[in-house]
């Protein structure tokens, strides 16, 4: 599967940057909470500071957010390296917010900081561009709908306009004309809005502006019981339900300091390679109909639609939302249940095994993959994009092997990994993966460990807080929740694998010709609604 | 190319009957053809919106076109631009951010036209309700013919709202 070639994980450590940041005075050490290796307390001034020596040091970026906490803000950010993650606090004044970027040692830290400000008010400095991100015309420039004293309904009664005055740079140039692009865009497909520079047919730049399907997910969080958060994770992306949903069952039970059974955990871990082989099974069928290859597409929709069957027949929903609850699952499985999964796995196995050969050897299929829309392995490592589009160029990182969690600290996961990062080798990671998650499944389904499906959450009893990592099929999954003494929610941030992918689609356009837009898109597949939140 | 046309052959044909009605009534596809060859001159297009939804809503809505169910043969087909459109279908709540996209995609519809709200979203305003940043339901914005609740609805759903719509309009 690689050919002989060396691969890459994130190669930078934690415990090695922690120790050089403590002795140099640049942080002080915490108490690391559960899942994470370690953690620091930042002054804001030092906060860029730490980036550039964490980026120097070749950790990967992982997240930033902010936690209203009067008269303060608190800012975390996580960072991930070869032996697990860090987490760096901060906190700023709410009324002087200002703390150095990290966006210069970080490209996939300037939109969220962009929706710090947007959301809190936080100002960076240093930061390359002062746009707005997230915030359209909803609200006002000076309001910060994350704030405590902002209302859950927002100052406005009157309808919203279009955000048409979204300052994108200006093009000059001979022949260089722009082709805008969405919200609503020609398909069935969430909205969003793409500007196009192009050249006859080649793409000079494409630029994203993104925000559309922003409902406030953030926000309604606050005040929920556990059961009600994870109905509304299970909905920050429909197509990542289980993994969203996990992440913040994980967050919560490690803030309680709860454990599911092993039965439970390894039902999650067969739900959630469940979701991650449907997921890659439709992608695969449009990212080859994207290029008229319409068997491709009929093959794979036939056994995704197969598989969603059995997803209701045994577990009761198409898309396995609402499986993963509080303290377990609200599914099981009887022997005989086992048997027809394991079945069925064998049998998609077998078509897979089938059809990926086809797809991978068609000559004028893969004429049109190879070389189409290349993200670098240079580019893919300063991203630091995770899932299958970091594996197609050569950055590795899957949580289930390399930060594993119950119960894949039991499991090999074997990772499929390409040096080429096209869209053929997208499609051949994805493909591949779908192998390595039947196995998966099988392996998990034999030993399926006796254990209650449930356990009790009891309220905390004072204010507590936690982080969940899952690998959902697009990658790295954060989850943080701040819960107060009856379990409800004060502070709920998803952090879905797109912000990670969104702004790299940007990076693998450049001189791809303006038709093979779709394809390219399809092959990074970011989540609009994990995203905008 | 010989292993292609092998697995064409072997895979068959797929597309189902849909499934007995609830009511006493003859098979619904059929009778959905039967109302579109009346009131559509044989075809319906559909333009979607995604107004704000999780994108679940999306999923099914793709896979009602799969080999399974078809929705092509009773003459219903998506369409891309609203002015080609017979029938709009929503999903999600309504963002703000997406209101005025919404009300423009509807205005340029011609009319008579037709709105259906698929999902709890876009029905009652479901997980994610009015907020500083949702408007809610998609009845608070446009008006709206029909809702098909689910969360999401499965394709058999979907099939069945549309098709009792269209008996009723
Ligand atoms: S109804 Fe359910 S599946 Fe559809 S958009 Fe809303 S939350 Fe998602």
């Amino acid at each position: 599967m690689n050919g002989g070639q060396e691969f890459n994980v994130t190669p930078g450590r934690v415990l090695q940057l922690a120790a050089g940041l403590a002795a140099d005075g640049l942080a002080e050490a915490l108490e690391p909470s559960p899942g994470l290796v370690a953690r620091l307390s930042l002054q804001p001034g030092n906060w860029g500071r730490v980036a550039e020596l964490a980026a120097q040091q070749g950790l990967r970026w992982s997240a930033v957010w902010g936690d209203h906490c009067p008269p303060q803000i608190s800012i975390r950010a996580v960072l991930f390296g070869s032996d697990g993650h860090l987490l760096l606090e901060t906190a700023v004044d709410e009324q002087r917010p200002e703390l150095t970027s990290q966006s210069p040692f970080y490209p996939a830290a300037e939109r969220p900081e962009r929706t710090l400000h947007d959301m809190f008010g936080v100002q960076f400095s240093g930061h390359p561009d002062d746009r707005r991100w997230l915030r359209h015309q909803a609200w006002d420039e000076n309001d910060f709908p994350l704030r405590r004293d902002f209302p859950r309904n927002g100052k406005r009664s009157t309808a919203t306009t279009g955000d048409s005055s979204y300052p994108f740079p200006a093009v000059a140039g001979e022949g260089v004309y722009e082709i805008p692009v969405g919200p609503v865009h020609a398909g069935i497909i969430e909205p969003g809005h793409f500007r196009f520079q192009a050249v006859g047919e080649t793409i000079l730049r494409m630029e994203e502006h993104l925000g559309y399907v922003h409902k406030g997910i953030e926000k309604i969080a606050e005040g929920r019981d556990l059961a009600g958060l994870t109905r509304l994770a299970g909905r920050v992306s429909g197509d990542s339900s289980v993994a969203h949903s996990w992440a913040a069952c994980q967050a919560a039970e490690r803030a309680l300091q709860v454990e599911p059974s092993s039965r439970a955990l390894a039902l999650r871990a067969i739900l959630a390679e469940r979701e991650r082989i449907a997921n890659h099974l439709g992608d695969m069928g449009a990212i080859c109909n994207d290029v008229g290859f319409a068997f491709a597409q009929v093959q794979m929709s036939r056994l995704r639609e197969l598989w969603q069957r059995q997803n209701l027949e045994l577990f009761g929903h198409r898309l396995l939302m609402d499986r993963v609850v509080p303290g377990g699952v609200c599914c099981d499985l009887t022997p005989q249940q086992i048997s027809t999964l394991q079945r069925a796995g064998d049998c998609l196995h077998r078509d897979i095994e089938e059809l990926l050969p086809l797809l991978l050897e068609y000559p004028s299929l893969q004429d049109r993959l190879r070389t189409t829309g290349v993200l670098s392995p240079e580019d893919a490592r300063r991203f630091g994009v995770t899932g299958y589009i970091g594996r197609a160029s050569n950055l590795q990182d899957d949580l289930r092997r390399d930060a594993p969690y119950a119960p894949y600290d039991r499991l090999q996961v074997r990772v499929p990994a390409y040096l080429e990062g096209d869209v053929a080798k997208r499609l051949r990671v994805r493909g591949e993966e779908v192998l390595v998650s039947l196995e998966l499944q099988q392996q998990l389904l034999h030993e399926l460990p006796p254990g209650a499906l449930r356990v009790a959450c009891p309220p905390p009893g004072r204010e507590v807080e936690g982080i969940g990592l899952i690998e959902g099929w697009r990658g790295e999954m954060l989850a943080y929740l701040r819960l107060d003494a009856e379990s409800r929610v004060l502070r709920y941030f998803p952090r879905d694998p797109s912000w990670l992918s969104w702004p790299v689609l940007e990076v693998l356009l450049k001189n791809v010709i303006v038709p093979d837009f779709p394809v390219c898109n399809k092959s990074v597949n970011g989540s609009y609604s994990g995203h905008d939140l | 190319m010989f292993r292609i046309f092998n697995r064409i052959r072997r895979t068959g044909q797929l597309t189902e009957p849909l499934p007995a009605a609830e009511q006493p009534a003859a098979e619904p596809g059929a009778r959905c053809q039967q109302e579109i060859a009346r009131k559509f001159s044989h075809s319906l297009a559909i333009r979607m919106v995604d107004a704000g939804s999780c994108n679940g809503c999306e999923l099914e809505m793709h896979a009602v076109n799969n080999s399974f169910y078809d929705i092509e043969r009773f003459g219903i087909h998506f369409v891309a631009s609203p002015r080609h459109a017979d029938l709009l279908l929503v999903t999600g709540v309504v963002s703000r951010h997406m209101e005025e996209a919404l009300q423009r995609t509807y205005a340029a519809i011609p009319n008579p036209k037709l709105v259906i709200a698929m999902g709890d979203c876009a029905g009652c305003g479901g997980e994610f309700g009015v907020s500083y940043a949702s408007c809610g339901a998609v009845a608070n914005v446009i008006p709206v013919d029909a809702v098909i609740s689910g969360c999401p609805p499965t394709p058999e759903q979907l099939l069945r709202g549309i098709l009792e719509l269209l008996q009723r309009s």
